[in-house]
């Protein structure tokens, strides 16, 4: 049971302003925009600035465009090659660990969790590097003949040497008769991962949106699962729901996606999007251009599951609704289940969340499911729509960070005493040392999934091992207990 | 039927994952489903496919590839620049560009260590594109200085500061004029471009320039050596992940009686006590020795091929004597480094690490039956894979392929002297600069009994059937290997170790009934 209650308002603000008094001047007014107490109206005045530039040297915790674009969007497309097109680090570093689950052969039909590269030598930056893509073009097509596609990830020298790759992608395209999509997602555009997002959506947009569909035959329960990207199958926890509602998902963005499934989205009755900020873009254009409805949804934790299963079904028919329920009253089963073997294990611990662009307020419901409160969130790319969704998610007081620095984490940490952390892998070991359980919240910890029902019942149960571990117990050696004799 | 309960105090509900979840009918199901939207290849047509990617048509397709990289053992200079300052006292890594460069090497040497991996960046933008880094480099500076107060800065580059030619020692200037940091406070740097070289050159280059500041440094001073009776020696281990190598090299010179300085010395800073407190700086080669280490006797350099620059630089710049070997792994290995200190530090081997010698020695004789003859597979940096190689060859193993994706034009020659001292060297082929999708072919075309290389041969050692033994970096899906020492003869001890029972296991797997001895 907790021990250290929720802070007021007047205490958050308390902490905010001791941590900002340790930055330089600058850096504080800076900071200060980012790091508020949180007000449940949404109010002027504890309105948190965001998608603003980082500051140098302050340990941020993000990531950039490039990442955004071939980390997120465009490599857990399976049957499309994806280049990461520039200097061999970015694809190394991205290779295979960010858990986008997909059927397939790697290598054959499969190419996710590879990491393909032009490998830029000085000349190519010296000469430019549009010969050379074109070759390794030519070169794929030859060594993986049933890749559909090929996207061109640029890294942060394509954009400063003035390469055209638009053009190599428009020649290869005819001369190998695969689309060969170029993507301007160089790492240094933007502030974050988040124009990497945005960027491509676009090139979806430009080059894929409207393209395909003459593969099956429409129903009127077609759907498409956007912003999804089945790391440990989350979109396969969350289309068995969406299918045993009665709805058939036509396409799965990206996660386990291919490049026909995005060619075909167009033909969808309803878009439907689990992480808003990553795809709302391409929501909204197939809104403009298609005149397809789109709607939000939340699949962690029983109370969301149950009402966004209610708030899709509304938008078909009596079937469909009938099914949502039938399927309700199964899922509650389960789910007494799990929180009755749960709830009591985590009833009451307090959670800081530092997280990406859905996940710091879309896994609040999950935690109060079981008992938990989110004491501490912020997001790492979010925008001001995320937040204005957010406030009235926490409690009044509630201390919110933006971009939030490693030195921010560790001392609100230090003064919130928080049961339990939830971040990435950068930030795991940190609170390891300092005797806090951890679970990192962008790849599962490797596990998952989280979604849906099948998953909550993952995300209890890892929530459970990393707060009732016995390893947190031996931290202090017996000699060092104060007041203690040897 | 199980003997496991539904659930008990400690697991209170049986929770069924990633691993095994989808195994049920209806998510099977769903998959089967979902490849009507798919448009996807027919399984005979995968499958053929599949097929004749094994085949020597396709190796010979394969290897004729000119601009195309798949899977290639390697990573970019700035990583390890940034491995490179962190073996240093009260460092911070600031690595000069974009900032997702920095994000990226933080979280890929978390997952291998499973540690906290400080670093900043100075977090260029488009605008910084065009009017250069300069006021992001100063900012950053003083942001540093403030929240993280680090006893020395070790700054590197990214290839967007490399393209756009930016100036590392003007700004540093910069930034003690505009007193983001005080005129004596300790900075070095290294140019790191991405786009030459690896993660080994950029080690390289970032030593050499933490050296060079502090050979420059006020410490420097030659009246500051300890009074000793005993010889120090530098020992610079290079891009080297196994932290327990660290400590071994410090327990051999020890017993050895030599005094050693470790110059990059990260097996504080990447493995500290778990005890309720976070230190951001818990250890490295202190800065005031570092000073001091153009006044030691020698240098035992232990990669040559990363450490060329460093090497260079001690021999010219500290008129030092430089001991290049091979990374002592294995007997002979071991025997060459034990032979070259007592030599240069005029000591000689103690009785214990004789002993040592001959335990190591003992094990191989327990064991060899079961090595002999098994043929391999390498793969992983150039000095790493000189010295396995020597190692397996020792132990009567047949090396077949040997890759390096980021070897230098002296690798060949090395390997040539490596693999011609032993008739079990003659089946080897080399090849520098391939990558481990060619390392497939090679695999798939002429069989191994068991693959040595980093996590990333994973994808190849379940494809092909045949057993990984996870040597070198990165290693991010065992845990702990890299706590252990693989050099000097305790390190062969746990690589014989590892290699012997990975044969075992595989043998006992696949054995029929009748042979599933019970003794090995």
């Amino acid at each position: 049971m907790t021990t250290t209650p929720a802070p007021e308002r007047a205490e958050t603000e308390a902490m905010i302003a001791e941590v900002l008094s340790q930055y330089p001047k600058k850096a504080a007014k800076f900071r200060a925009k980012h790091l508020k107490a949180n007000d449940p109206e949404g109010s002027k005045e504890c309105e948190v600035k965001s998608n603003i530039k980082s500051r140098p040297g302050v340990m941020t915790i993000r990531g950039c465009a490039y990442a955004g674009s071939k980390g997120v969007v465009w490599g857990p497309v399976k049957d499309m090659v994806t280049i990461s097109h520039g200097p061999v680090g970015c694809g190394q570093y991205s290779w295979a660990t960010r858990r986008n689950y997909a059927h397939g052969h790697l290598g054959i039909d499969n190419f996710t969790a590879m990491q393909i590269t032009t490998d830029f030598q000085e000349k190519d930056i010296v000469f430019g590097g549009d010969p050379k893509l074109e070759k390794v073009c030519d070169e794929i097509v030859e060594l993986f003949p049933l890749a559909k596609g090929i996207s061109v990830q640029s890294e942060c020298p394509i954009g400063l040497i003035g390469d055209d790759i638009e053009a190599v992608a428009k020649k290869s395209s005819k001369k190998l008769d695969i689309p060969v999509i170029p993507v301007r997602c160089e790492g240094f555009r933007g502030v974050s991962q988040s124009l990497g997002h945005h960027i491509a959506n676009d090139a979806v947009r430009d080059h894929v949106l409207g393209t395909g569909g003459d593969s099956f035959e429409q129903t009127d329960y077609d759907v498409a699962l956007i912003g999804d990207y089945n790391i440990g199958g989350d979109a396969w926890a969350s289309r068995r729901i969406l299918e045993e509602m009665g709805l058939r998902v036509i396409a799965q963005w990206s996660g386990d996606g291919t490049i026909n499934e995005m060619a075909s989205t167009h033909l969808s009755k309803l878009n439907l999007i689990h992480c808003y900020r990553s795809m709302n873009y391409i929501c909204t254009t197939m809104e403009e251009r298609f005149g397809t409805p789109w709607t939000e949804f939340n699949f962690f934790g029983p109370t969301k599951i149950i009402s966004s299963m209610r708030k899709i079904a509304e938008f078909f028919d009596d079937e469909i609704k009938a099914k949502t329920e039938a399927a309700i009253a199964r899922y509650q089963v389960r789910f007494d289940e799990i929180t009755k073997a749960f709830r009591p294990r985590l009833e009451g611990k307090r959670v800081m969340l530092a997280v990406g662009g859905l996940r710091p307020r879309h896994t609040i419901g999950a935690y109060e499911d079981l008992g938990m409160e989110v004491v501490g969130t912020g997001y790492e790319f979010a925008h001001k729509d995320d937040y204005t969704r957010t406030y009235g998610m926490l409690k009044e007081g509630t201390v919110l960070y933006d971009d939030p620095t490693a030195f921010e984490l560790e001392e609100f940490a230090k003064f919130l005493k928080p049961d339990l952390m939830g971040a990435g892998v950068k930030e795991k070991y940190v609170f390891h040392k300092m005797g806090i359980p951890f679970r990192q919240m962008h790849s599962w910890d490797y596990s998952g999934p989280y979604h849906g029902v099948d998953g909550f019942a993952v995300f209890a149960r890892d929530m459970d091992i990393a707060i009732n571990s016995p390893a947190w117990d031996l931290l202090e050696a017996p000699w060092s207990k104060a007041g203690e004799v040897a | 039927m199980t003997t496991t309960p539904e659930h008990t105090s400690a697991v209170p509900l049986r929770v069924l994952d990633h691993n095994d979840i989808f195994r049920d009918e209806v998510y099977q199901k769903q998959f089967e489903g979902k490849r009507e939207f798919e448009n996807a290849a027919p399984k005979e047509e995968v499958q053929r496919v599949l097929d004749w990617t094994r085949g020597w048509e396709y190796r010979e397709k394969n290897f004729a590839r000119e601009a195309l990289t798949v899977n290639p053992a390697k990573a970019c200079q700035p990583l390890g620049a940034v491995l490179a300052a962190l073996g240093f006292e009260g460092t911070m890594p600031l690595v000069h560009g974009s900032q997702g460069c920095v994000a990226y090497f933080r979280s890929h040497f978390a997952r291998h260590f499973k540690e906290p991996v400080p670093a900043a960046s100075t977090s260029m933008t488009e605008d910084a594109a065009v009017f250069g880094g300069i006021n992001n480099l100063v900012e950053a500076m003083e942001n540093i200085t403030a929240l993280y107060k680090p006893k020395h800065i070790a700054i590197s580059t990214t290839c967007m500061a490399e393209v756009i030619g930016e100036d590392l020692f003007a700004y540093i200037g910069a930034a003690r004029d505009q007193e983001a940091i005080t005129q004596d406070f300790p900075v070095s740097y290294a140019h790191t471009p991405s786009f030459v070289g690896s993660h080994i050159t950029g080690y390289d280059v970032m030593l050499k320039g933490i050296l060079e500041m502090l050979a420059k440094s006020p410490d420097a001073d030659a009246s500051k050596v300890a009074k000793s009776d005993k010889v120090r020696l530098n020992v610079i281990p290079g891009f080297d992940t196994y932290i327990g190598n660290h400590r071994e090299y410090k327990r051999i010179l020890e017993l050895m009686g030599v005094d050693p300085l470790i110059l990059g010395d990260h097996s504080s800073s990447l493995d500290s006590p778990a005890d309720g407190e976070y230190d951001l700086y818990p250890g490295g080669t202190p800065l005031a020795e570092g000073a001091l280490a153009k006044f030691s006797r020698a240098s035992l350099v232990l990669q040559e091929s990363t450490l060329r620059r460093t090497a260079e630089y001690i021999e010219k710049d500290w008129k030092q004597d430089t001991i290049l070997l091979e990374t002592p792994l294995g007997v002979k290995g071991t025997d060459a480094f034990l032979t070259a200190v007592a030599k240069v530090a005029e000591v000689e081997v103690p009785a214990e690490l004789t002993a040592e010698r001959g335990r190591l020695v003992d094990a191989i004789t327990d064991s060899h039956a079961y090595v002999h003859g098994k043929r391999v597979a390498i793969a992983g940096d150039p000095d790493l894979v000189v010295a396995l190689t020597r190692f397996v060859l020792e132990l009567g193993m047949i090396p077949v392929h040997i890759v390096s994706t980021n070897a230098d034009t002296s690798f060949p020659a090395r390997m040539e002297k490596v693999l011609s001292a032993s008739k079990f060297g003659e089946e080897a082929t080399v090849w520098p600069e391939k990558d481990l999708w060619h390392l497939r072919s090679l695999v798939f075309t002429e069989p191994v009994d068991v693959l040595i290389g980093s996590m990333q041969l994973k994808y190849i050692s379940r494809e092909a059937n045949v057993p990984l033994v996870r040597v070198g970096f990165p290693i991010f899906d065992r845990h702990h290997l890299h706590r252990f020492p693989i050099i000097g003869y305790t390190g062969g001890l746990h690589l014989l170790t590892q290699l012997v029972n990975t044969i075992l296991d595989e043998m006992d797997r696949n054995a029929p009934d009748h042979s599933f001895d019970a003794v090995r």
